[in-house]
């Protein structure tokens, strides 16, 4: 197992090493350095000498890959993506363009994210993996047929909808919490209690659907036949039986999105001006600050893969047939 | 049945003109609407305690329905729509589902087919079995844990203690299908159902299995219902027989009174369509057309379209019981007072017309044998065992270690073997589909390891394989004509022209004896026979000389596969096809090989002609496989029953083969030389050869007359 994980680390290197390299180049094809500096220094005092300045104080005057000019190691370390882009693997992030830095921003931001994305992602598996149970044991019964058309219906909807109709409904004709913003300490529920609500309810559809479909299938194995013809009521079969083995393709799709509930949610952050990870990173790409989205697509690559040595380990807590070999 | 029998003394389970429907096709959350077939129309039959009633018959006739619906376990679609089941006294079907639960698992107990998927596979041992003791006899704890012990004693598994905290994962197919019983006999079942126990088991865990039931029945005194297709398996285990045919019971007889004179024309047929039955390289007794459509079951008797003695009365009038002998009782207007001029002659045996054409054909496959077509040496098929960090070779499991095989053209060469023991590696690994590790396949004369793709190309028409399954082997999405033009295609064969290529695939389709018409159909339409001519026609369709046929008959039913038997004897016949035959089926191997080469861990044990391997078999696991194949005519000629040898154990892992002979650890002759080296290969005759030191050249003169007594 310990040889596994080593295994699994050593091949996650070269990953995020080409994702940093796609990420710099991508971002780079679109701007160019002279591009962000007139950007960060308004339309006014844009003089090519200010440009220049800009850039010699922030190190983007270098080339981007290789410095023909430097001597030795210094062709490929003097550059913009080596004194940039690789210091991250040392975790040093640098500073935003606007001089903050950005591994103590990430810090203090990511309580807000978290503090909305765990409970919607808590509340929402159970209240899924249940409302499927609920289905398939009525399966092939008006109730199943009408929860199923009702998951359908709640997916056909956007996202977007659910957002500004409960902000609409919620908040301004009831009146029941504020339609943005954040507090700190226990004030903050009054904040969090509506995007945790629209959160939850507008995930009910895609998942409620595909859980059952896993149970449905579970459900007409052999093993469960045998433990029909065992006595054991419907209840026990389901929930000692079908469950656990159904367990194993649902854990697949779940715990990878653990480690990146840190990143917060893009959407209901900006709509819900919620300070968390989400919106630092719309607003970064919006203002073009380069250092911001290196950085955050560093640690999304790094927070996926984690999640998917997760699911591996995940794998030998519920399947035997994988702890044992 | 009639309904107002008595109930007579001892009688376990009564079940009385039950009907069971499906719904349609798009059965779901409309099933109401759905017009209902009936799977199961008006069975009726008893078992009593310390009995076993075998209930026999195809696929697809409603017997393992019947079985279901005893439990109420029928799947969603199904329904009971009509009967009475009396079990110990009680109308199960009137029971509330609370009640009902008791009873399964408790009363009545049933085992499944595939124990491999039978056993929940994120649950111990210990658990699937504790829970039934829970259930039904209120056991937990210490107590529970005990009487699990217990039960796997029972049911022969060693080392009971450790397995408890196994999953059947970690089993093998034989143990798992123990468990499963371990698990059936928690509850204390009065009655037993047992659904094809045996039929995905090797030949040598099935006779482990049918000796463990029947000897827990008798210690039991429990009643059995025992479902299958497998006469041999009736044989050995019935104490009485039910014939289903199409829904319907038949024929009901006890045991010695069916094998000695099977009156059903349905049940004679299945007797004639068994290949160990027929004169070898002969044609088998085929039933012609299908079983009928659940959707249009004919007025009459069901099996008239197929019956030779079919007459004007059977067309239009169901045929009511008749006793024909003591506790025998047929379904058949030959047997009533209006059919007594049509006999249908005594069964079981071919008639005049096929005793014939079995003779020509036999004399057509003893031509002289042409000049060898394939030549295999020393092939080795490794896998390789890689671990750790760097995920380094380990070790190997040698699936094929050093197989050598000949085969001409016109002939065929059975290898046989139970499962895990590489004979379809070997299969494989000759068409060049899996790389060998060493050896040399020589087709034409040709070498074929070691080639590229490119050059492989013109080979591969010389060489086709016909798979076990040909409902998982043909494409769905794609047409009969485009199966069978792709390979022609692709190999060159014809042009785009459309014309040719019609042409082809319709002249192919005539050789394996379908319509044209089959054209443009799609295999799920249909049957599994006729979807194994489409494989065969595939194979065809490229002319090659070698057709590696991997248990091609052995997803089929009796009759059917006496078809494709058939089929491929006359194909050989014809067209001088050479085959390489791989099966676990000795019947299939006595009737259609000319050689057979027996595999044992990835080595070929024994080889030698038909006659020589089959009526005088010389290395000790040859004589264990055979005598493990329960045979139906053993039971018609008793005498001639060969002493069953118990093969101890299951085949050991190809990654760590035993030291020495791979079979001393379940060999009864076993000595000291066996233990420590691998026998050299002795020839008994120019033909037979035997890898087995009781043969080597030293012990000849003081072994070799040594019987398995």
């Amino acid at each position: 197992m310990l040889a596994y994980l080593v295994r699994r680390l050593l091949y996650a290197l070269p990953i995020l090493i080409g994702v940093n390299l796609i990420t710099f180049a991508l971002f780079f094809i679109v701007n160019t350095p002279d591009d962000m500096a007139r950007m960060q220094l308004g339309v006014k005092r844009v003089t090519p000498e200010a440009i220049a300045r800009w850039k010699g104080e922030r190190g983007y005057d270098k080339p981007l890959f290789i410095n023909e000019s430097a001597a030795g190691i210094g062709v490929v370390t003097d550059t913009i993506f080596f004194t940039k882009s690789a210091r991250m693997f040392a975790g040093d992030f640098g500073r935003a363009e606007d001089g903050r830095d950005i591994a103590r921003e990430i810090v203090t931001r990511m309580g807000p994210s978290l503090a909305i994305a765990l409970p919607t992602f808590v509340l929402g598996l159970l209240v899924t993996v249940s409302f499927a149970l609920l289905l398939t044991f009525f399966r092939a019964s008006y109730l199943d047929f009408w929860g199923v058309v009702l998951c359908v219906a709640l997916m056909s909807i956007s996202g977007l909808f659910y957002i500004i109709g409960g902000q609409y409904l919620v908040s301004k004709i009831w009146r029941l919490v504020p339609i943005s913003g954040y507090g700190g300490g226990l004030d903050a529920w009054r904040f969090l209690i509506l995007p945790l609500a629209i959160g939850v309810i507008s995930g009910i559809g895609s998942s409620t659907r595909w859980y059952r479909t896993i149970f449905i299938e579970e459900i007409s194995r052999d093993y469960v036949r045998t433990a029909r013809a065992k006595g054991l009521s419907e209840v026990t079969v389901l929930f000692r039986h079908v469950l656990r083995n159904a367990m194993i393709p649902i854990l697949t799709g779940v715990v990878v999105v653990i480690p990146l509930l840190f990143m917060g949610s893009l959407l209901t952050e900006s709509f819900f001006g919620i300070p968390g990870l989400g919106s630092y990173t719309i607003d970064a790409i919006n203002a073009q600050d380069f250092a911001v989205v290196r950085a955050m697509v560093f640690i999304g690559s790094v927070l996926y893969i984690v999640g998917l040595i997760l699911t591996d380990l995940s794998y030998t807590f519920v399947d035997p047939r994988i702890r044992f070999n | 049945m009639s309904a107002e029998e008595p109930v007579s003394e001892g009688v376990l389970l009564d079940v009385r003109a039950l009907r069971i429907a499906f719904a349609g096709a798009f059965a779901s959350t409309s099933a109401n609407t759905q017009p209902l077939l009936l799977a199961v129309d008006g069975v009726g039959f008893q078992v009593a305690a310390g009995e076993t009633l075998a209930l026999l018959g195809e696929s697809g006739c409603g017997k393992s329905a019947s079985a279901l619906g005893l439990l109420r376990l029928l799947p969603a679609a199904g329904r009971m729509v009509g009967g009475e089941v009396r079990f110990e006294g009680r109308d199960l079907l009137q029971l509330p589902e609370a009640e009902m639960r008791t009873v399964r698992g408790g009363g009545m107990a049933m085992i499944f087919q595939e124990p491999a998927t039978s056993l929940n596979p994120v649950l111990t041992v210990g658990h699937q079995v504790g829970e039934v003791l829970e259930r039904h006899l209120g056991l937990t704890g210490r107590a529970a844990n005990e009487r699990s012990l217990e039960l796997l004693t029972a049911v022969g598994i060693a080392d009971p203690a450790r397995r408890l905290g196994e999953y059947p994962f970690q089993l093998s197919g034989g143990m798992k299908q123990r468990v499963m019983i371990a698990v059936a006999l928690a509850g204390n079942p009065r009655l037993l159902i047992a659904d094809e126990p045996t039929t995905a088991l090797d030949v040598t865990i099935q006779a482990q299995i049918l000796e463990l039931l029947r000897s827990l029945q008798a210690e039991r005194a429990m009643g059995m219902l025992l479902i299958t297709h497998d006469l041999g398996v009736v044989a050995q285990m019935a104490t009485r027989v039910g014939v289903m045919y199409a829904g319907e019971i038949v024929e009901e007889a006890p045991r010695d009174d069916f094998f000695s004179s099977p009156r059903h024309p349905y049940t004679q047929k299945l007797f004639a369509a068994l290949p160990d039955l027929a004169q070898r390289g002969g044609r088998l007794e085929t039933i012609p057309g299908q079983v009928p459509a659940l959707a249009e079951m004919p007025t009459g008797c069901r099996f008239a379209a197929r019956c030779a003695h079919a007459w004007q009365l059977c067309r239009q009038q169901s045929p009511e019981w008749r006793e024909v002998a003591v506790g025998h009782r047929v379904r058949c207007h030959l047997y009533s007072e209006a059919g007594g001029g049509h006999s249908p002659g005594d069964g079981g045996v071919p008639t005049g017309a096929a005793e014939l054409s079995a003779t020509i054909a036999t004399t057509a496959r003893q031509r002289a044998p042409e000049p060898t077509l394939l030549v295999v040496d020393d092939l080795r098929v490794h896998f390789p065992i890689r671990r750790g960090i760097l995920q380094r070779t380990v070790g190997y499991v040698r699936a094929v270690d050093g197989v050598s095989l000949a085969l001409a053209r016109g002939r065929t060469l059975a290898l046989v073997g139970e499962s895990g023991c590489g004979k379809t590696t070997v299969g494989k690994a000759i068409l060049q589909l899996i790389m060998a590790s060493g050896g040399s396949v020589r087709l034409l004369g040709q070498e074929l390891g070691g080639q590229s793709r490119s050059a492989l190309r013109p080979l591969r028409r010389r060489m086709q394989m016909i798979f076990q399954d040909p409902f998982a082997s043909l494409n769905p999405r794609l047409s009969v004509g485009e199966i069978i033009g792709e390979g022609m295609h692709a190999l060159g064969m014809v042009g785009k022209a459309e014309q040719g290529r019609a042409a082809a695939i319709t002249a192919v389709l005539q050789q394996v004896g379908l319509d044209a018409a089959a054209t443009d159909r799609y295999p799920h339409e249909f049957s599994g026979g006729q979807r194994q001519r489409i494989a065969i026609a595939r194979a065809l369709a490229v002319q090659p000389d070698l057709v590696i046929c991997d248990e091609p008959t052995s997803a089929l039913d009796v009759s059917v596969q006496a078809q494709i038997l058939n089929l491929l004897g006359t194909l050989q016949d014809d067209l001088g096809l050479a085959y390489l035959f791989i099966t676990h089926n000795f019947a299939v191997v006595d009737h259609l090989a000319h050689e057979v080469a027996v595999m044992y861990l990835g080595r070929i044990v024994e080889r030698g002609t038909v006659d020589e391997v089959l009526r005088s078999p010389s290395h000790p696991y040859t004589r264990a496989l055979l005598s493990a194949v329960p045979s139906p005519r053993l039971a018609m000629h008793p005498r001639s029953q060969p002493e069953y040898i118990r093969l101890p154990g299951e085949i050991p892992s190809p990654a760590n083969p035993p030291a020495g002979c791979h079979f001393n650890p379940r060999c009864r002759q076993a000595t000291a030389v066996c233990r420590e080296r691998y026998p050299e290969t002795s020839t008994l005759t120019t033909t037979h050869t035997v890898n087995c030191h009781l043969y080597a050249p030293d012990q000849v003169n003081s072994q070799v007359g040594v019987s398995v007594e």
